[in-house]
């Protein structure tokens, strides 16, 4: 198959189609106005509905009546925008409606920024809204990896009866990058029994709903849900290492850091400095036993978080999985410019002779 | 012996939660029914509120979906989008639907969709204990407004069937009440003429049933009907609010 | 081989479109490339900049601080990036547009008079074109052969009479550099 140059934003929007995407419900926001953009000329094509909404939250709870229908349904935003949509994301997760959300994220707080960010980490993977409840997350670092993951994250979604988000720093949705449409796993699903799509569409009355006011039944709802996540948490978690078998160091990173970062470790190693990388793939479930065990190994000295974000968000993950067993250093950015590989570089020099 | 009235095939078995002398029920059976005579219960597929009708999905005989606080229009969107030939409605109370779900019903019915909302005004929170709400009247008392409304501190109540109204994608809007027989033959019409237009594709379909609530009034259920009729008639005028099809200009 | 090229103009006067077209033919060439517009409400009216890398090697950075070259289609994006240019780097300056000359010694400045060119060939469009082919031309990136495959690609249907003509534009974009 040949190789095609494609904006990350339209990818994402093509993905979803090719996946089965029957609806999509969407607001303007920079910088992924153009998943909307292109779902209004393209979804209808293919038969499937576009509206765009008021509002985010309106956006989420459309999402929330078409998947709770039975139907692939799926809406996008930034930041801002997912904030208002925490609302309707809780409710999904409570009443088990599949759905696909992408955060294409820019920097904050409040209005903050529309450059590239990675300051949703705690609302994607802690939960921004209400409520015992996991979403999905799967961090792409580049637009082939974004596809990808799109196209999966509908049967994700389906498969847990869960909402699932992708997220990527706004410079993903905006990049051009050659990909390819290669085929991805698919999965067994079963058919949606419990879709509330009409009683003569299935046998007995279909009731979606996250409501259950006895404390007990309440209790039980989530130990049912808390079991699923234990599953996905099982099941679903990914990572990758790049040279992490030698290395003294290693960098966590993911998106748009990650490929940073593995520019850094080739220079870095050709001057004689052992770096790994350890990039998360999925933020929830976060690959938490890998990174403990390689915290574990006697040749690692010392981690060094990268992230686009002031504070570090992922960085709590990295601390509670590495568990005090090595040093963690921190380089970070929040208004929009990326960690350059000279940077890079210079904090794993300096996080390694710290360590020594 | 012949049957002469049963509840009907539209409502569940489930006992209804309301309180004494409350008119949710009688408009869930007029909903029930109206869905069941026109043929379109198993198609059916209802949107629920937060308020006091939250759990109309144990009493609505079709499927249901219970949506958050106001989103009920934006979720039945979703749902009658991708099911274009199902009956779709929404349950809202006054709270729920004038209140913090005002963007989503004034987009939906801005948009034409082709669902009916059924809009419970009782003037009142009451789910929540008897707090004031966008339609509480000017001087009636509620736990948020203990000595009345005032206008300088809220304003005057909204009328939604007269507000949606002046959107050209509503095409119906009736405002009925369920205090008398007369009354409740009326509502019934008009919610069936709703469904009925709602399957004629022309539009969005709303009905507001202006409604009692003894408890958090503080009245008998007979003194309420009173009351409703004496105060609630006057500001929120019973008839057709317009019933007009869509010009697409 | 690493290039990294900021691209930066007028919003609309198509340097997104030469950054484009660079990517494009970049990657039927087999090289990895990626292309990274600045955006935002600057990018209406204001000026806007692409940043694209064409490399042999697994891309890191999208972005970046220090371009191998710059195409400065207006005088204030001369003024913006002149001082990034890594050293022993080409500039090249729409004359037509930007009267400024390029300050630093250390820089490879070119002067392509795209817009006379583009009007010689009777469609100012084509102007984007000329400056492509003064890029490939100076930096020997890419085979003009695989730009002109691209340009074949690019314009199909209706629009493929339009191949001959910004094949001509990208060729003499190529022979200002001599």
């Amino acid at each position: 198959m040949g190789k095609e140059l494609w904006k990350g934003n339209e990818a994402i929007a093509e993905a979803a189609i090719r996946a089965g995407c029957d609806c999509f419900f969407g607001y303007p926001i920079t910088p992924q106005s153009e998943v909307p953009e292109y779902m209004s000329v393209h979804l209808p094509q293919h038969g499937g509905v576009f509206v765009q909404s008021e509002s985010e939250i309106a956006a989420i709870n459309m999402v929330y009546g078409a998947g709770g229908a039975g139907m692939r349904a799926m809406t996008s935003s930034s930041s801002p925008g997912i904030s208002l949509k925490q609302e309707g994301i809780t409710y999904l997760a409570g009443a088990e409606v599949p759905a696909v959300i992408v955060n294409c994220m820019r920097g904050g707080p409040g209005l903050g920024t529309i450059q590239p960010s990675q300051a949703d980490y705690y609302q994607a993977t802690r939960g921004g809204g209400n409520g015992d409840y996991r979403t999905v997350v799967l961090a792409p670092s580049n637009v082939q990896e974004t596809v990808d993951f799109v196209q999966e994250a509908f049967d994700i979604a389906d498969q847990y009866r869960n909402p699932v988000m992708v997220v990527c720093d706004g410079l993903i949705g905006q990049m051009m990058e050659p990909i390819e449409w290669r085929p991805v796993p698919k999965r067994d699903l079963p058919p949606k029994t419990w879709a509330a799509n009409g009683t003569k569409n299935h046998t007995g009355r279909n009731i979606i709903n996250s409501l259950f006011i006895a404390p007990e039944d309440c209790d039980d709802h989530n130990v049912h849900l808390a079991k699923k996540y234990a599953e996905i948490e099982r099941s679903e978690v990914r990572w990758e290492e790049r040279d992490c078998d030698d290395a003294d160091i290693v960098i966590t990173a993911y998106g748009t850091p990650a490929r940073i970062a593995l520019t850094a470790l080739e220079a870095l190693r050709a001057e004689g400095i052992k770096v790994g990388l350890f990039r998360p793939i999925t933020l929830w479930p976060f690959p938490e036993k890998a990174l403990h065990d390689l915290a574990g190994q006697s040749h690692v000295k010392a981690f060094l978080d990268v992230e686009l974000s002031s504070t570090g968000q992922m960085l709590d993950d990295v601390r509670l999985a590495v568990e005090g067993r090595k040093p963690i250093s921190y380089l970070g950015h929040a208004g929009g410019a990326m960690p350059t590989v000279e940077e890079m570089a210079a904090c794993a020099r300096e996080a390694l002779k710290e360590a020594q | 012996m012949a049957i002469v009235y049963q509840k009907s095939a539209g409502l569940t078995d489930a006992e209804l939660h309301y309180c004494p002398g409350c008119n949710h029920g009688i408009i869930h059976k007029l909903v029930a029914e109206s869905l069941v005579e026109l043929g379109l219960l198993d198609g059916a597929i209802g949107v629920c509120p937060v308020g006091c009708s939250v759990f109309a999905y144990n009493y609505f005989n079709c499927d249901m979906l219970e949506a958050a606080h106001g989103r009920a229009p934006a979720v039945a969107t979703g749902v009658k989008r991708t099911h274009p030939d199902q009956a779709v409605f929404t349950y809202q109370g006054d709270g729920d639907l004038a209140s913090i779900g005002a963007a989503e019903i004034v987009h939906a019915a801005m948009r034409g969709e082709k669902f009916t909302t059924i809009f419970v005004n009782n003037a009142i929170y009451g789910m929540t204990g008897g707090q004031m709400a966008p339609t509480t009247l000017i001087g009636q008392r509620a736990t948020t407004c203990q000595s009345g409304r005032t206008v300088e501190q809220a304003g005057m109540p909204i009328r939604m069937a007269e507000m949606l109204s002046t959107l050209d994608g509503c095409v119906y809007a009736e405002r009925v009440c369920v205090t008398d027989v007369a009354n409740v033959n009326k509502a019934k019409r008009a919610i069936k003429k709703a469904f009925e237009k709602q399957m004629a594709r022309e539009g969005f379909t709303f009905i507001e049933v202006l409604s009692t609530c003894p408890t958090n009034w503080g009245m008998t259920p007979i003194k309420a009907i009173q009351w409703l009729k004496d105060n609630m008639i006057p500001y929120y005028p019973l008839g057709v609010i317009k019933d007009k099809a869509m010009e697409v200009k | 081989m690493l290039k990294q090229i900021i691209i930066s103009g007028f919003g609309g006067q198509g340097g997104l479109a030469i950054g484009k077209n660079l990517a494009e033919a970049g990657m039927e060439a087999g090289l990895n490339v990626t292309w990274a517009p600045s955006y935002g409400p600057e990018m209406r009216g204001g000026t806007a900049n692409c940043s694209v890398v064409l490399s042999d090697r697994p891309i890191g950075s999208p972005v970046f601080a220090h371009p191998t070259d710059l195409i400065a289609l207006n005088a204030p994006s001369l003024a913006k990036f002149e001082a990034d240019v890594q050293s022993g780097g080409a500039v090249l300056v729409n004359s037509d547009v930007v009267s400024d000359k390029v300050g630093r010694e250390d820089l490879a400045a070119l002067y392509i008079p795209c817009n006379s060119i583009a009007e010689e060939l009777g469609n100012l469009k084509v102007g984007n074109m000329v400056m492509l082919g003064a890029y490939v031309a100076r930096t020997k990136i890419l085979a003009p052969e695989a730009v002109e495959t691209m340009i074949q690609s690019m314009f199909t249907g209706p629009k493929a009479k339009l191949v001959p003509l910004n094949i001509e534009a990208f060729r003499r974009g190529a022979a200002c550099v001599g």
